[in-house]
């Protein structure tokens, strides 16, 4: 880099003029197309039924109805989608014989608008048979629940039972045990722009284009190609400029690009298809709902030995691609910020009759630190520790990075300690402990929750095939993966005016800023002199199985790609401009925007000056360099590498971490919980825009913050959804939204050029947590430990009124 | 089919459509004026929020024919001179959107708290912007925003 002029600027959006005056170009606003079809998705009202039989007439009957597919077009003319396990079972994107969950698509009504497809959808006559039913893990894995599939033989989607180091012998030598239960909810960040796609087939080219929000990962286009029975160049994926929203949430479309992309190829009319929020509630995606036991062994100084975690991970009717990463995303980074060298995971992926799971913001390490940091404070409490004290002593020191875990994870780098002391001063934590104290003593239900976590960013495509047996994976014919790459392509046109081209799919992330900002320091501009365009297209960016954004993966990964091709465009500049000035490549350098020697006498040529004389007169070229001014570069991480035969995987490539202090006040005669204080500190490396990075932790903070306290996709015990409205399904608004003190402490990532990691998913995996501890230990006094979310005031109502008559009880028998 | 006459941003529309076509689609399909978003089409998630006849409604939960005659605002509407409005301005300031999606109804909405509360205190802002759902920003640059808009709207006026 020249010089940091930009980067670590709260430069402000360039997306921002446009969006702010309705001139975003989303799914539903610009028809790519002429005489674009719409479609209603038919779906099933049962939880679990055979279908036995469909009746379109009535529906094809009606005026402005172009034609329907049902899920027998489905098992016709496309094929299953591959899973992420090898049990036998076939998800295609739509239901075929027959319904697993309430709201799945069974049929899809295409007419002249959407007003008559929605009248058609009510006139399609599906015949069901119903089935029993179940929703919860636990009970779904007896022998007698009913089962899903039956090819599989049982609702276990798959097991794996990971070992680390010698977990058997820690606990053995442990001078304490804990163990606990613990469930997290079913819930997704449900952005405010729901799912849409827009699909066209040319027979004649036997192209088959589709518009839509989908965010990556571009695995998911050869998956679905393959759905369809196309090749790959003949499945064109293009995303708009902007999408309205995502946390990971769009990455679970790609089924929906089969159906309606189906429903254009069968009916030869462009279909337009916009999810509605009832469809979105119902259908779309979320994290799973899990019920994890947890176990730790600990010496009595407090020194951790051992975990193991026992999950069952609930992915709904089917399993999903990327599922099961709910349990294995993490792997690398299983034991947090800790030192501990032994480790049990049993996982289980359990299917029941509910909608389907996928990535979520934080994707499974909202689960994972709301048990691991729930475990840590139950140890302070056993050995009589402050709950700092007990984190300090298991850290992972400064001196011990790059730091492989026993799972595999090379956490790049960080100062762990110092993070959670900035966080623990800059929440005044002793002042907050008196101060609960004194609060205590009048009665007052007041609490501190610390949780600490290990963000990981930029997923190794790895990581997947933990999932799989070791057995499996050894099996010759087995073909091992591993990657996380991203592209980026610099041009500098005729008139030295600079373009970069990028392939991913920012949902609010600020992309064209953050690499505005990077080139103009690269190459010595002004951030607005730099076009950012990003919209990919799988016929023209250059982009691989990887691509995509998610997993907080454009801080670290973008943008490096972004920062090597301005490098190599700024090498080929200074190559042109030693030829032009007869001078050797060593005694110059770029500076300024402009290639000038490094003795500071003689002529310079700036970009402008090189860029016209580059493309008007190729003669002026040194021999043998390739004409035109434009650059890409593919920036991969050499640290993903696939799964080892001890399972072992470096699930991420770049690892940034969080402490976090909260402190809340629960009411005792209505159980609200009263934020009072929440600081979070984060070390994401090098920050690249202060205001986005600070943009992101409140949202993903607000984000956790839902999912412990209000959000919940709920079933009854019959399977039916109940949470289908915003009304049912609550989102925390602005009044529900706390004060965040943010600190940054900074430590580059040796393995980005810029040393950026990710910051994405951020606070979203440690809210959870946080509050739980601070409420848990508001609530100490009474005995109740968080160990459910959301923790709902009425749950918690129940608890305390529960507490405080077992409490009066003992006293009265005292 | 019937004829819906309206004004929005102070041009006078005219179009027909059905009597059971929401306000919203009308906007965006018939209109062209796509900055007005629909996020959950039962009236809860306020990505529609638009001013009708000076206050703000939201055009998800409307008919179309229910604004025959009605004088209408949307965020394509907030430009004055080919200048930013203050508000956007501010939003754009304090890194009031990130996605963008529901920012046009928060926009609207803002300006209708700002109407009639001209200096409201934070509390009154987050109440006030608390009928529209942001899954992006955790609403802190949004009410950084408001706060920072206040006077200038209020001495502009």
């Amino acid at each position: 880099m020249s010089e940091a002029r930009w980067i670590g600027k709260s430069v402000k959006r360039v997306e921002d003029a446009r969006l702010l005056t309705g001139r975003g170009t989303y799914i539903d606003d610009h028809p790519p197309v002429a005489n674009v079809c719409h479609a209603a998705i038919v779906r099933s009202p049962l939880p679990h039924a055979a279908i036995r039989g469909y009746d379109l007439s009535a529906a094809l009957a009606l005026e402005g109805v172009v034609g329907a597919i049902t899920g027998a077009d489905v098992a016709r003319h496309t094929k299953p989608f591959s899973v992420g396990v090898t049990a036998p079972i076939h998800y295609y994107c739509a239901a075929t014989d027959r319904v697993r969950f309430v709201g799945e698509p069974v049929a899809v009504v295409v007419a002249k608008n959407r007003y008559v497809a929605e009248d058609a959808a009510d006139l399609v006559r599906v015949d069901y048979g119903p089935l029993p039913v179940v929703v919860d893990p636990e009970r779904a894995l007896d022998t007698t629940a009913p089962v899903l599939h039956e090819a599989v033989g049982s609702n276990l989607a798959g097991n794996r039972r990971l070992v680390y180091g010698e977990p058997d012998r820690a606990f053995r030598e442990a001078d304490v045990v804990l163990t606990e239960r613990f469930s997290f909810p079913k819930y997704g960040s449900t952005p405010i722009e729901t799912y849409g796609v827009i699909a066209r087939w040319d027979p004649i080219d036997g192209v088959c284009t589709v518009w839509s929000n989908f965010m990556g990962p571009f695995i998911m286009h050869p998956l679905t190609a393959r759905v369809l029975g196309l090749a790959e160049n003949k499945l064109r994926f293009i995303v708009p400029t902007d999408i309205g929203g995502s946390f990971g949430i769009k990455s679970s479309i790609y089924p929906y690009i089969a159906l309606i992309a189906l429903a254009a190829m069968r009916l030869s009319v462009p279909v337009k298809w916009i999810e509605d929020r009832r469809e979105h509630l119902l259908a779309s995606s979320s994290g799973t709902d899990r019920v994890a036991y947890r176990e730790l062994a600990a010496r009595k100084d407090g020194t951790i030995l051992g975990m193991r975690f026992k999950w069952l991970d609930n992915v709904g009717g089917y399993i999903r691609s990327p599922e099961p990463g709910c349990s294995f995303r993490p792997t690398g980074n299983f034991v947090g910020p800790y030192r501990f060298q032994h480790l049990e995971v049993d996982a289980s992926v359990v299917m029941t009759n509910k909608s389907l799971t996928g990535p979520n913001r934080g994707y499974a390490c909202g689960h994972l630190y709301f048990e691991t940091e729930g475990m840590m404070d139950r140890l302070a409490d056993r050995l009589g520790l402050d709950p700092a004290e007990v984190r300090r002593k298991n850290l992972v020191q400064p001196d011990q990075f790059p730091y492989r875990t026993p799972s595999g994870g090379l956490y790049d780098s960080g100062d762990y300690p110092a993070v959670l002391e900035r966080a623990l001063q800059l929440a005044r934590y002793d002042e907050l402990r008196r101060e609960q104290a004194k609060a205590r003593a009048t009665g007052r239900y007041v609490g501190i929750g610390l949780a600490l976590a290990v963000d990981p960013s930029v997923s190794n495509m790895g990581y997947v095939a933990t999932a799989l047996d070791p057995q499996f994976r050894a099996k010759p014919e087995y073909l091992p993966k591993s990657g996380a790459v991203d592209a980026a392509t610099i041009k500098i046109d005729p008139l030295g005016r600079v373009i970069a081209i990028l392939g991913t799919t920012p949902q609010g992330q600020g992309h064209q800023t953050v690499v505005s900002q990077i080139v103009a320091d690269e190459l010595g501009l002004a951030p607005q002199d730099v076009t950012v365009v990003d919209e990919m297209d799988t016929f023209t960016r250059v982009w691989s199985i990887s691509s995509g954004t998610y997993s907080s993966r454009f801080g670290s990964v973008g943008t490096s790609a972004v920062a090597l091709a301005a490098r190599k465009l700024k090498a080929k500049l200074v190559e042109y401009g030693a030829h032009l000035m007869e001078l050797p490549v060593a005694s110059l350098e770029f500076r300024d925007g402009a290639v000038r020697p490094r003795s500071g006498k003689g002529p310079s040529y700036s970009i402008k000056d090189l860029a016209g004389r580059a493309h008007w007169n190729t003669e002026s070229l040194p021999e043998g360099m390739e004409p035109a001014l434009q650059a890409t570069a593919v920036f991969g991480f050499t640290v993903a590498k696939a799964v080892d035969a001890q399972d072992r995987v470096n699930s991420s490539n770049t690892y940034g971490f969080i402490a976090e202090v909260m402190a809340v006040e629960v009411d005792p005669e209505t159980a609200a919980i009263q934020i009072l204080r929440y600081v979070t500190v984060h070390d994401a490396g090098t920050i690249i825009n202060p205001m986005i990075a600070e943009g992101q932790i409140y949202g993903g903070a607000l984000h956790g913050l839902g999912g412990a306290l209000y959000e919940e996709l709920a079933y009854d015990e019959h399977g039916q959804f109940l949470t289908g409205t915003f009304m049912d399904y609550l989102v925390p608004t602005a009044s529900e939204a706390p004060q965040i003190d943010i600190a940054h402490i900074v430590s580059p990532s040796p393995l980005t050029p810029l040393g950026s990691k990710g910051l994405g998913e951020s606070s979203s995996m440690t809210v959870p947590a946080v509050i739980a501890n601070a409420v848990s230990d508001a609530l100490a006094p009474l005995g109740i430990w968080i160990n459910e979310l959301p923790m709902t005031p009425s749950k918690l109502w129940t608890a305390m009124a529960r507490a405080c008559r077992s409490h009066a009880k003992s006293e009265g028998q005292r | 089919m019937v004829t819906v006459r309206l004004k929005v941003n102070g041009v006078a529309h005219e179009g027909r459509c059905e009597p059971r076509k929401l306000l919203v689609d009308f906007i965006r399909e018939d209109l062209g004026l796509t900055g007005t978003h629909v996020g959950c089409e039962h009236g809860i998630c306020g990505a529609c929020t638009i001013m009708f006849n000076g206050e703000a409604a939201r055009s998800c939960i409307m008919l179309a024919v229910q604004a025959d005659g009605a004088e209408l605002g949307t965020v394509e509407g907030l430009m004055r001179d080919g200048k930013l409005h203050p508000l956007q301005e501010a939003f754009r300031e304090h890194h009031g959107l990130q996605c963008g999606f529901c920012t046009p109804g928060m926009l609207i909405t803002a300006l209708d708290l700002l109407r009639t509360n001209p200096s409201p205190s934070d509390r009154e802002i987050r109440e006030g912007i608390s009928a529209v759902l942001c899954r992006c920003t955790g609403y802190q640059g949004i009410v950084n925003a408001v706060r920072a808009a206040a006077p200038i709207l209020a001495s502009g006026r």
